[in-house]
């Protein structure tokens, strides 16, 4: 069961290349955003994988609770920041 | 037991995998959020539950509490991951971004 | 607000913070509960005023047993609309198969708390995304397609509803 647990984790962090393609390329700011709350939400679910890999569930599970809520904070505020302004270059027509 | 978080976690898998393609594959950022938030909220708990019936395997005090710890975290998202995805729509709507649909082809296109 | 209503708030977000930090703490000694006795009890005094509007303790109670019952349709309802949204995403004529559109209606429900109950609903069920909320009722609902549009408002307003007493 340990190696299939490594095995997802794998996986998954091969999906975290998916959102990060959206991230960097994405067209406006809230693409970006959005690449970022992505990536964010699978890596509260690796955290808790490597935990399991390492053996110290009760260690980790607080440094994934921790994760989430930086997340979270992260998405808000820059959703915020971005509210009026339309990016570094204005992006009306794109 | 183990068989069903193995199977739980590999639907978990399935979900964060449709909501990365989704990402890749819808024509705006509107559309873009259906995967982006819901698919991978979705992912998420289902993940969570295999590895909390996991823990559960051998049953004692401390392991209890990290099964409640990890449900604590699916409870947490399942509250914030409205409001974020919230945020970024609203940010896109103050910056007058018209959505894309099927006959006027305003958005973004890529 | 009356120091009768903040003082019945403090006592339920004390007892709520407390059982959050006997979960996190995990530990059981002298030390580490008053330690946390002591800091709940600071925090919850902080955010008394605030944190719960209109105590009143049955209320509370039958809305969180109502709450409860609303959980698991819910749940089920997320997944049958992620499997609907999984099936658009991968499918390959992806771009023929969705139609995003806006749509506006106006909810029946009048109770603040259970207006927000219903945009995140909305919300956490894939296919619809609340865009905006007014405080008369007024939804605007981003969907992906005709069939996910179709269940709004339907029977999530009237559970919605059922919850909050309306």
């Amino acid at each position: 069961m340990d190696t299939y647990i490594l095995y997802s984790a794998m996986v998954l962090s091969v999906f975290m290349a998916i959102p990060l393609y959206r991230s960097v390329v994405g067209p406006t700011v809230k693409d970006r955003i959005m690449g970022v709350n992505a990536i964010g939400s699978k890596t509260t679910v690796l955290l808790i994988m490597i935990g399991f890999i390492f053996g110290r569930v009760d260690m980790f599970i607080d440094i994934a609770l921790a994760y989430a809520l930086l997340n979270f904070i992260a998405v808000l505020a820059a959703s915020r920041y971005f509210h009026k302004r339309k990016g570094l270059y204005q992006e009306m027509n794109r | 037991m183990n068989l069903i978080s193995a199977l739980l976690i590999a639907i978990g898998l399935f979900f964060f995998l449709g909501g990365s393609i989704g990402i890749i594959r819808l024509p705006d950022f509107y559309s873009r959020l259906h995967a982006a938030g819901m698919l991978d909220t979705m992912g998420l708990f289902l993940s969570m539950a295999g590895l909390a019936l996991y823990v559960l395997t051998d049953f004692s005090f401390a392991n209890v509490l990290v099964a409640i710890k990890i449900m604590l975290i699916v409870v947490f998202v399942f509250i914030t991951s409205p409001t974020a995805t919230h945020a970024i729509v609203d940010a896109g709507v103050r910056a007058v971004r018209e959505p894309w649909t099927k006959d006027k082809k305003g958005g973004n296109p890529i | 607000m009356k120091l009768q209503q903040r003082k019945s708030s403090f006592v339920i977000s004390f007892f709520i913070l407390l059982l959050f930090w006997v979960v996190f703490s995990g530990r059981f000694d002298l030390f580490h509960l008053s330690l946390g006795m002591i800091s709940c009890a600071i925090v919850a005094w902080f955010v008394s005023d605030l944190s719960i509007p209109n105590p009143r303790p049955m209320g509370i109670l039958r809305l969180w047993f109502n709450f409860f019952l609303y959980f698991p349709w819910l749940i089920w309802q997320i997944l049958l609309a992620n499997f609907h949204v999984m099936a658009l995403v991968l499918s390959p004529n992806m771009m023929e198969r969705i139609d995003p559109h806006i749509l506006r209606f106006r909810s029946r429900i009048r109770d603040e708390l259970g207006l927000v109950t219903f945009a995140n609903s909305i919300t956490l069920t894939p296919g619809t995304i609340t865009v905006h909320i007014s405080a008369y009722g007024d939804l605007s609902v981003h969907a992906i397609d005709k069939d996910s549009a179709a269940a709004l408002p339907g029977e999530m307003e009237a559970r919605v509803a059922r919850i909050f007493g309306e």
